[in-house]
């Protein structure tokens, strides 16, 4: 090939991840210029290695080399991250769900720092020549597979990168589809000359195609060169058949020919699925249009048909997941009903992507699934035992599903449905990124029991292969069953030699061929990209923000949450909550029952503080009603209280406070010992003398808030207090949501920063946030009648520092979590208790120690509190809150370079 | 039989599933133990170290006297400042409450011409300002009283007034809010924990999956709420003994297991909650922001923050179909009063059939919604 210097060298690389180890010592020089084919079976390493080569993940031992530098330094990664592009595993991987066509692209653009006219221009010409132009503004979440796939390919082409990874670009999609997405590629290579291409793939005829090959095993390389070196090597006549013989003996030894035993005609009973006219609408969209077939019992019917056509949402209908619109479908006989739970033990059903408990091993998930269609107990162990040789997952047994490679996942998940020994499989393209020895393997395990006994077999499929072994097959497309039959007869009725022409005749008959590309073939003139520059651009963070807002804005429910729900909360709280103690209850346990005492009695009753409940009789009654919670307060009245008080002789009287809680406690304690020091004044005044407790009188002030009501009070603290619940739950879920579904690969291999990445997100809440503070100070000051005193520009630019402080501490949360449920977890934990607590809202920081003391000391809210009731109640500006402002503005770039530290640019 | 097997095996798998995430078991287990104790001894609305500056223009003895009995822990040391420093000092925050005692206060009082003493109280300090300004005018008063009786040579008081605090005599809020942080942990937690793992389950595709095993959506439901509210009550019950009973002192007045069951019960309740707020939700985010909506009035109107008897008559009404009241009210009576079941059980009974009528609704929905997404 190539005599020029490899594009990628590797020299001694290992990775491992925990006990697996998946590349082993590998030493490779990848050619420059070609494209270049990585195939092998699931598991062996063939990810890992493209994810190193991108940079996408942490080197562990070794070296590798791109475009002659040494990737381990990550300066010359982000100078060199512009000329790589890089498409992750999974279909729609690294898309935005729910941003249109268009958005994703432009996206992408941005964060390569492309201008305006740049980006309208690559993008008018990658959406043409890919056939999505009609598709610009569909949400990425509504494309078919095959063109999420062609979209992604858009998106790592936006930049005119000098080496294209793919990571098994065209798993799960369709035929028609695959053959166009390598004509794109081809189109773009013979326009980009230099351009290096490495793909992985499941595929061999696409395999056939390359210029260079590198087969693997179990993290090793076994042989490298062009397709027909290989085949020249082996004697073999095809990919298929040289690459098995590549394998070790042990592992040759199992796999052989698939042949299909014929199917001896089974007569009577009742069809084993029967669908007539099913129909499924969603909105004004028909997915599935008055589908009718009948499969019989023991038969192995295929089904085919491109991406989006209509084949998932009829199997889900079949399951009775989704009720169909019209229409009606018969399984064993009986209508499809779906709480019929003993229909759904004779049934085995996969669905299309992987759905089982990543986070358990496949060993647990396949006993789970054992246990829950009630495998006697004793079956359960060698069942599992069973299907775990018989998948080959043995090596893999006690490995989180989590970590598995796609093609293992699959594995997995037919073992699953098959662990209960079902009569009928519907299996929605269960070998969607298996290889094709493991692909084999399952086959004849499929034909086995569909010939021996008698298991019904439901599948679709994009192999054709695997459709020539179908009993029958149904060709549907765009919601209709295009044609049905045996193999043998459908490529006889078009006079095709193979399925996959016969296949793609019905379907271009069917208008099914996607808008062509042929048109591209003469390029526009587009301009040569400039290298990306490293370092922090403010382009690619407003990139970020605007994609985080376009997804916001996507998202109405949340929008409106973002910008109402701390309003919402503070119409809710400053209506409900309250530190006023009143209407307590009291009863008197009057053992005196003289005037004396139930003037004493009265006086308390008189009160505005107090309720009287019906009076005590003894000490009993006392203690269950303070027990029950029905008193808060009772007084004891001494017998002989009203001749000692006449004779002077002090009588004492017994006030009884419940103490459960402190505050109100305090409170009536206070409201007791102040009507009773009234009330000896009274008397003093009834009998002409001067009670010595009238001696001097106090005058008290409340500052700030004349009639001390507790609400004047509060809703100035309320604002600090609600403005950390929703911004800081807004940026919670910011970055571990792309880990958790996977875009976070896009930080890994474009020049964006972390910097860029972690403001970019943070900046539309932060504005969404002032929103919402704009709406709880216009709600204080109109609805409530509080007035704010001080300056207005001092509390918005204490709220601007305030919102920016909360939204990182949100976003602390997600970039050190690894779930979305521990950050939601986290960010309670560290917004609704220190805001209540730490802050001074409920009591005042001077009481704390310690730690407490500390941590309030930093804590934001601590300080934007004396902020807004010091402008709202006090008067104060700008001089006078010099200090918070500080603190503040100290803890904004603190939170931010936590986070910088704490976000990996690669992957572990 | 296997009804029961089934929701005993997804509970199990719940289990391992909270199990695989160890920065969410960190901070399940910060947030029951040194996270309460923390906020627990923050929180106490005691009045401590309430500063206090006095304008005393009178240097007699009677305010020698005043200014002695301003004393720790209630008080910080009170200081002298001049009257022109009132202002600027509680603008700035400096002291929450001033103290005025005129020129020939204690000669007027002596007099009987009834001066009057000025205390200014910065209001915006809601319960340090209210409780401390009840506490000053007391000490006010009794010292002046003390001080004209020991010169006078008058009588004690016509009347004595003796109060005693009922089950916890020396209010010590540490005990009142550890146990209020118990019940708010446990409110929270338990919703975010059950609503969070089935979202979690259809944004993975694993709902789907279960949905067509012979599974019934009320297993399934079933499994969330024994899983996750059995792991909230084990860490809440070593919380109880080890926490709040053990480090933070606090005596349980009432039986601890009577408490666990009311526990029990509330949990399911919050569980089912969190679970109906998840079918409401459509992802992760926006249950995350539904969540605090509710969980926020939840606790904060519950009566573990404030009286209850004190908020609108219409608020109160609502909040009684709430889990949360019921269970703040049963928390208190048991563990500080040691009300026994007879006091409690319709706490108990209300708060099953709150329980049961989430668990209804958030069933119903789970049909209706999970099955067509």
């Amino acid at each position: 090939m190539s005599a020029a210097e490899p594009v990628a060298r590797l020299a001694g690389v290992s990775h491992r991840y925990r006990k697996v180890k998946a590349l082993d010592d590998v030493s490779l020089d990848i050619p420059a210029g070609c494209r270049v084919g990585l195939i092998g079976p699931d598991g062996v390493g063939k990810s890992s290695l493209l994810a190193l080569v991108s940079g996408a993940r942490r080197l562990q031992t070794g070296t590798v080399e791109v475009f002659g530098g040494n990737m381990r330094r990550a300066r010359y990664r982000n100078q060199i991250s512009p000329r790589i592009a890089y498409m992750p595993q999974g279909l729609g991987r690294n898309l935005y769900a729910t941003l249109s066509v268009f958005d994703n692209v432009d996206y992408f653009g941005r964060l390569f720092g492309q201008g305006r006219a740049e980006r309208a221009a690559r993008i008018d010409e990658l959406l043409h020549s890919t056939g999505l132009t009609p598709f610009r503004d569909r949400p990425a979440a509504k494309l078919s597979g095959g063109m999420k796939q062609k979209l992604g390919l858009c998106c790592a082409l936006i930049h005119d990168p000098d080496l294209l990874i793919l990571d098994e670009p065209t798993t799960g999609v369709d035929p028609l589809s695959r053959r166009q997405f390598w004509e794109l590629i081809d189109r773009l290579r013979a326009r980009r000359k230099n351009m290096s291409v490495i793909v992985a793939t499941a595929y061999m005829e696409e395999a056939e195609r390359f210029d260079w090959l590198v087969a693997m095993n179990v993290g090793k390389v076994l042989a490298t060169g062009s397709p027909a070196d290989l085949k020249a090597r082996t004697g073999a006549a095809y990919l298929d058949a040289a690459f098995i013989a590549l394998l070790p003996e042990a592992q040759r030894a199992g796999h052989r020919a698939v042949t299909v035993p014929p199917r001896e005609m089974e007569t009577g009973g009742a069809p084993a699925i029967e669908a007539e006219g099913l129909t499924m609408r969603f909105g004004d969209f028909t997915a599935v249009d008055r589908v009718s077939f009948r499969i019989e019992r023991g038969e192995i019917f295929g089904f085919l048909g491109s991406n989006g056509c209509g084949k998932t949402t009829t199997m889900k209908m079949l399951t009775g997941l989704l009720p169909p619109s019209a229409g009606d479908a018969k399984l064993f006989g009986q209508a499809v009903d779906p709480h019929d739970l003993a229909t759904r033990k004779r049934v085995g059903y996969m669905t299309q992507a992987f759905s089982l408990y990543s986070e358990l091993t496949v060993r647990q998930n396949l006993v789970l699934h054992a246990r829950l269609f009630h495998l006697p107990h004793v079956q359960v162990m060698p069942r599992v035992a069973e299907l775990i040789e018989r998948f080959d997952l043995a090596a893999h047994a006690d490995a989180l599903a989590a970590s598995l490679p796609l093609g293992i996942r699959q594995r997995l998940s037919l073992a699953v449905a098959m662990v209960h020994k079902p009569e009928m499989l519907i299996l929605d393209e269960p070998t969607s990124g298996v290889d094709p020895v493991a692909r084999d393997g399952f086959w004849e395990l499929l034909l086995d029991i569909s010939r021996r006994q008698g298991v019904t077999i439901f599948i679709s499929t994009h192999f054709m292969n695997e459709a020539e072994r179908c009993d029958r097959i149904s060709l549907m497309h765009a919601g209709k069953v295009l044609a049905s039959d045996t193999p043998a007869a459908l490529k006889h009725s078009r006079g095709a030699a193979t399925l996959e022409e016969t296949f793609i005749a019905y379907l271009e008959e069917a208008g099914g061929k996607e808008p062509d590309a042929a048109a591209a073939a003469t390029p526009t003139k587009m301009p040569t990209a400039k290298p990306a520059r490293g370092g922090f651009r403010l382009m690619r963070l407003l990139g970020v923000a605007r994609r985080e807002t376009l997804e916001l804005w996507r998202d109405p429910i949340r929008l409106t949450f973002a910008l109402f729900g701390s309003v919402l909360l503070m119409v809710l709280l400053s209506y409900g909550m309250t530190y006023d103690v009143d209407k307590l209850r009291f009863a008197a346990l009057d053992r005196d029952q003289t005037p004396e005492s139930r003037d004493y009695v009265q006086n308390i009753a008189g009160s505005r503080y107090f309720l009287a409940r019906p009076p005590l009789y003894d000490q009993a009654g006392l203690d269950r009603r303070m027990r029950s919670a029905e008193l808060s307060l009772a007084i004891e009245i001494p017998p002989g209280y009203g001749a000692d008080l006449r004779r002077g002789r002090s009588p004492e009287i017994g006030m009884w406070i419940d103490g459960a809680m402190p505050f109100r406690a305090e409170t009536i304690r206070g409201y007791v010992q102040g009507l009773h020091y009234q009330y000896l004044n009274d008397l003093a005044t009834r009998h002409g003398v001067t009670s010595p407790t009238a001696a001097a009188t106090i005058e008290a002030r409340y500052r700030y808030n004349q009639d001390f009501e507790s609400f004047n009070a509060m809703v100035p603290g309320m604002i600090a207090i609600l403005l950390v619940f929703i911004p800081a739950m807004l940026t919670a879920l910011g970055v571990v949501r792309e880990k958790e579904l996977g875009s976070i690969t896009n930080l890994y291999v474009t020049p964006m920063t972390r910097l860029e990445f972690l403001l970019g997100k943070q900046l539309p809440y932060v504005a969404m946030s002032m929103i919402g503070f704009l709406g709880l100070l216009a709600l204080s000051v109109s609805l409530f009648g509080v007035q704010l005193k001080g300056s207005f520009a001092a509390i918005t630019v204490g709220a601007l520092l305030y919102v920016t402080a909360t939204s990182g501490l949100g976003l602390l949360m997600s970039t050190f979590t690894r779930s979305q449920v521990a950050a939601v977890f986290g960010t309670v934990i560290a917004t609704i208790t220190p805001a209540f607590a730490f802050s001074g809202f409920t009591s005042s920081v001077s009481a704390l120690e310690g730690g407490a003391a500390v941590f309030s000391k930093i804590y934001p809210t601590t300080h934007f509190l004396v902020i807004s009731q010091g402008t709202f109640g006090k008067a104060l500006g700008f001089a006078d809150l010099a200090e918070q402002f500080t603190a503040l503005a100290l803890f904004v770039p603190a939170m931010t370079l936590l986070c910088t530290v704490l976000l990996r640019k690669q992957e572990k | 039989m296997q009804r029961l097997a089934n929701i005993l095996q997804l509970g199990v798998k719940e289990m391992r599933s909270l199990w695989f995430d160890k920065v969410l078991l960190f901070f399940l287990i910060w947030s029951f133990s040194l996270g309460l104790y923390e906020a627990a001894n923050s929180q106490s609305t005691e009045l401590r170290n309430a500063s206090v500056a006095v304008v005393d223009e009178d240097r007699s003895p009677l305010s020698q006297r005043l200014l002695g009995a301003l004393r720790p822990p209630e008080f910080l040391p009170p200081k002298l400042i001049g009257f022109a420093d009132v202002d600027p000092g509680l603008d700035a925050g400096l002291y929450t409450f001033t103290l005025h005692v005129p020129v020939n206060f204690q000669r007027d009082v002596l007099a009987g011409k009834h001066p009057a003493i000025q205390l200014n109280i910065d209001a915006t300090r809601m319960n340090e300002a209210f409780i401390g300004a009840g506490y000053i005018q007391n000490i006010v008063t009794d010292e002046v009283t003390r001080f004209v009786q020991g010169y006078r040579g008058d009588p004690p008081l016509p009347i004595r007034l003796a109060t005693r605090m009922q089950y916890n005599p020396n209010l010590n809020g540490v005990w009142f809010w550890g146990a209020m942080e118990l019940v708010n942990q446990i409110t929270m937690l338990s919703i975010i924990l059950a609503g969070a793992a089935l979202i979690r389950e259809r944004e993975h595709g694993t709902l789907e999956h279960l949905l067509v095993m012979p599974l019934t959506p009320f297993q399934i439901m079933a499994a969330k709420v024994w899983a996750n509210g059995l792991v909230v009550l084990a860490v809440a019950t070593a919380s109880l003994t080890i926490v709040v009973h053990g480090a933070l002192a606090m005596p349980i007045a009432g039986s601890v297991s009577l408490f666990l069951l009311a526990a029990a019960l509330h949990l399911f309740s919050t569980t089912a909650l969190g679970i109906l707020l998840a079918t409401v939700a459509r992802s992760m985010p926006q249950f995350a922001l539904l969540m605090i909506l509710v969980v926020v009035p939840l606790t904060m109107l519950s009566g573990a923050n404030a009286p209850t008897e004190s908020m609108p008559l219409a608020v109160q009404t609502v909040m009684l179909a709430t889990p949360t009241t019921h269970f703040v009210s049963l928390a208190q009576a048991v563990l500080f009063r040691g009300a026994g079941l007879d006091v409690v059980w319709p706490q108990l009974l209300s708060n099953l059939i709150i329980g049961a009528a989430f668990f209804a609704a958030a069933l119903a929905r789970f049909r209706r919604t999970v099955a067509l997404s």
